[in-house]
């Protein structure tokens, strides 16, 4: 039997590292991962884990420690935020061409500026071409489960990248919500130890990682790279399939809540997502065709896949909690609408911006997005009139939710 | 099915090349001429050398070669011509001349 419980998200993933026990985690502490550590330092100081924490001095050198650790063949882990995972910069693109699987948990913060440290998705957001596989939970719950299937993931032999297991920053890390555990006897058979092809500190086998590769080299190595990225699909569904029959929660690459006969659909990624499906069920009480994408994995991106549940929808929002100042939208607006523009999509799709640095996304603004999609759908993007909670504007693709003006 | 480091060169496919470019075996540097960026060159005075092997320690690149305790001609596909031999010879036997 599952175990019921009552966790944040922090408590939630800090459970999971528990129960995965990995080798080693270099870590240094930031709002609002701050926990992940300090729980995991809690654990050990107990008795309840063995890994080896190293309190390094920067962020850079977690990730730096990580890499190093991971390339020795210890299976490793590491959390962060916003200005933390900016830190770590340099070396993310290092552990990711390395090919070593570490596990990061991400609690999404806003990067600044403006000073600010409430939720949003430009931390993760910014490293989403660093080679990094990304997985994002809506709540505890989802936190929790990525977590115990983020290594088998990342060490597939097929994959071999780090992975970021994100959730939203207070929202999630620091709500306490109801949340099933699952049993230590389920889970270490499910995680499995780590044992690399290929690793230092293995005596029988003289090994280098993080040698210069000249030009004739480099672009060979992104490729493999960037085709472990694509066999990571595979490996995160057949992975979920096995995750369902130890916990019953089945997992795809995304979620589609009454998606399938919707007229109007949101895509967004995160917490979010939980207020959209309250709006979804009004809405549907009231007969109209509402539905959405929750997006759970945006490293690989899944494409034609999303294309396809999305090919009954008259209109369409993509939520981006991310800026990215490209004078388009942000980083989902402009990876979907690209795929939607290869899948030969008929609908029409508007790109919104909320809930940026902790701006708080209701059931009415929801509900309000869903009225703009109607209104889009009948009219076309360019003709639409109405833009009191989708402002800036109408008759624009690219539109900010909640914006005084 | 691992290709060796000698055997990899600017022909090979990318489906062959080891994952994340790692290297699994020791001593490859025996297989690059890194001396290439060399822009001056140092030369040995046989004549002046007394084979104190004071130069063989300070060699950043770990080419002056010895052999039954004498030391040999540079590795010219090592040396990068920093000249730090140049200033550890204390006999004067090692200048270095402009260009490879």
């Amino acid at each position: 039997m599952a175990v019921k419980e009552r966790m944040s998200g922090n408590e939630a993933v800090a459970y999971a590292m528990k129960q995965v026990n990995p080798d080693v985690m270099p870590a240094f502490p930031i709002t609002p991962s701050t926990e992940l550590p300090q729980f995991v330092a809690n654990y050990i100081a107990n008795g309840e884990m063995d890994t080896e924490f190293i309190p390094v001095e920067s962020e850079h050198s977690a990730m730096s420690a990580a890499i190093g650790a991971s390339a020795a063949g210890a299976r490793t882990m590491t959390a962060t935020s916003s200005a933390g995972l900016a830190l770590m910069w340099e070396v993310i693109y290092v552990a990711a061409s390395t090919r070593v699987p570490i596990t990061m948990a991400v609690v999404n913060r806003a990067l600044t500026g403006p000073l600010n440290i409430n939720c949003e998705h430009s931390d993760s957001m910014g490293a989403r071409d660093s080679g990094w596989l990304q997985i994002y939970a809506e709540n505890n719950q989802e936190a929790y489960d990525n977590f115990l299937q983020a290594y088998r993931i990342a060490e597939h032999k097929d994959v071999m990248l780090p992975i970021m297991i994100c959730q939203d920053g207070f929202i999630t890390s620091h709500a306490v919500e109801n949340i099933e555990l699952i049993e230590d006897e389920k889970v270490k058979p499910f995680v499995g130890e780590y044992h690399p092809e290929h690793f230092l500190l293995n005596p029988r086998e003289s090994m280098a990682v993080g040698a210069y590769a000249v030009s004739n080299y480099c672009m060979e190595a992104k490729k493999a790279h960037a085709e472990a990225m694509k066999n990571a699909k595979q490996v995160i569904l057949d992975v979920a399939k096995e995750f369902a029959e130890i916990s019953g929660r089945e997992y795809g690459l995304f979620e589609e809540y009454k998606l399938e006969d919707a007229d109007y659909a949101i895509v967004a990624i995160g917490s979010a997502c939980g207020t959209a499906k309250d709006a979804i069920d009004k809405l549907r009480e009231q007969g109209v065709k509402a539905g959405l994408l929750k997006v759970r994995v945006f490293r690989p991106f899944p494409a034609e896949e999303m294309v396809e549940a999305l090919k009954n929808c008259k209109s369409i929002a993509i939520m981006d909690r991310c800026e990215s100042y490209s004078s388009q939208g942000g980083p989902l607006g402009a990876e979907l609408m690209a795929a939607l523009f290869r899948g030969k999509s008929k609908a029409e799709a508007v790109n919104i911006v909320y809930g940026l640095s902790g701006r708080d996304i209701r059931v009415e603004d929801v509900e309000k997005i869903f009225a703009d999609l109607a209104d889009i759908a009948e009219h076309g993007v360019g003709n639409t009139s109405t833009g009191d909670v989708t402002s800036n504007g109408a008759g624009d693709t690219y539109r900010y939710l909640g914006l005084r003006e | 099915m691992s290709l060796k480091v000698k055997d990899i060169n600017e022909q090979t496919r990318w489906q062959d090349l080891h994952m994340g470019l790692h290297v699994y075996e020791p001593a490859t540097s025996k297989t690059f001429d890194t001396g290439e960026w060399r822009t001056n060159t140092p030369v040995l005075d046989m004549e002046k050398c007394r084979q104190c092997l004071l130069c063989v320690p300070y060699c950043p690149d770990s080419s002056i070669p010895v052999k039954d305790g004498k030391r040999g001609e540079f590795d010219l596909g090592h040396c990068k011509g920093c000249g730090i031999c140049v200033s550890a010879c204390p006999f004067g036997a090692i200048t270095m001349k402009e260009g490879k």
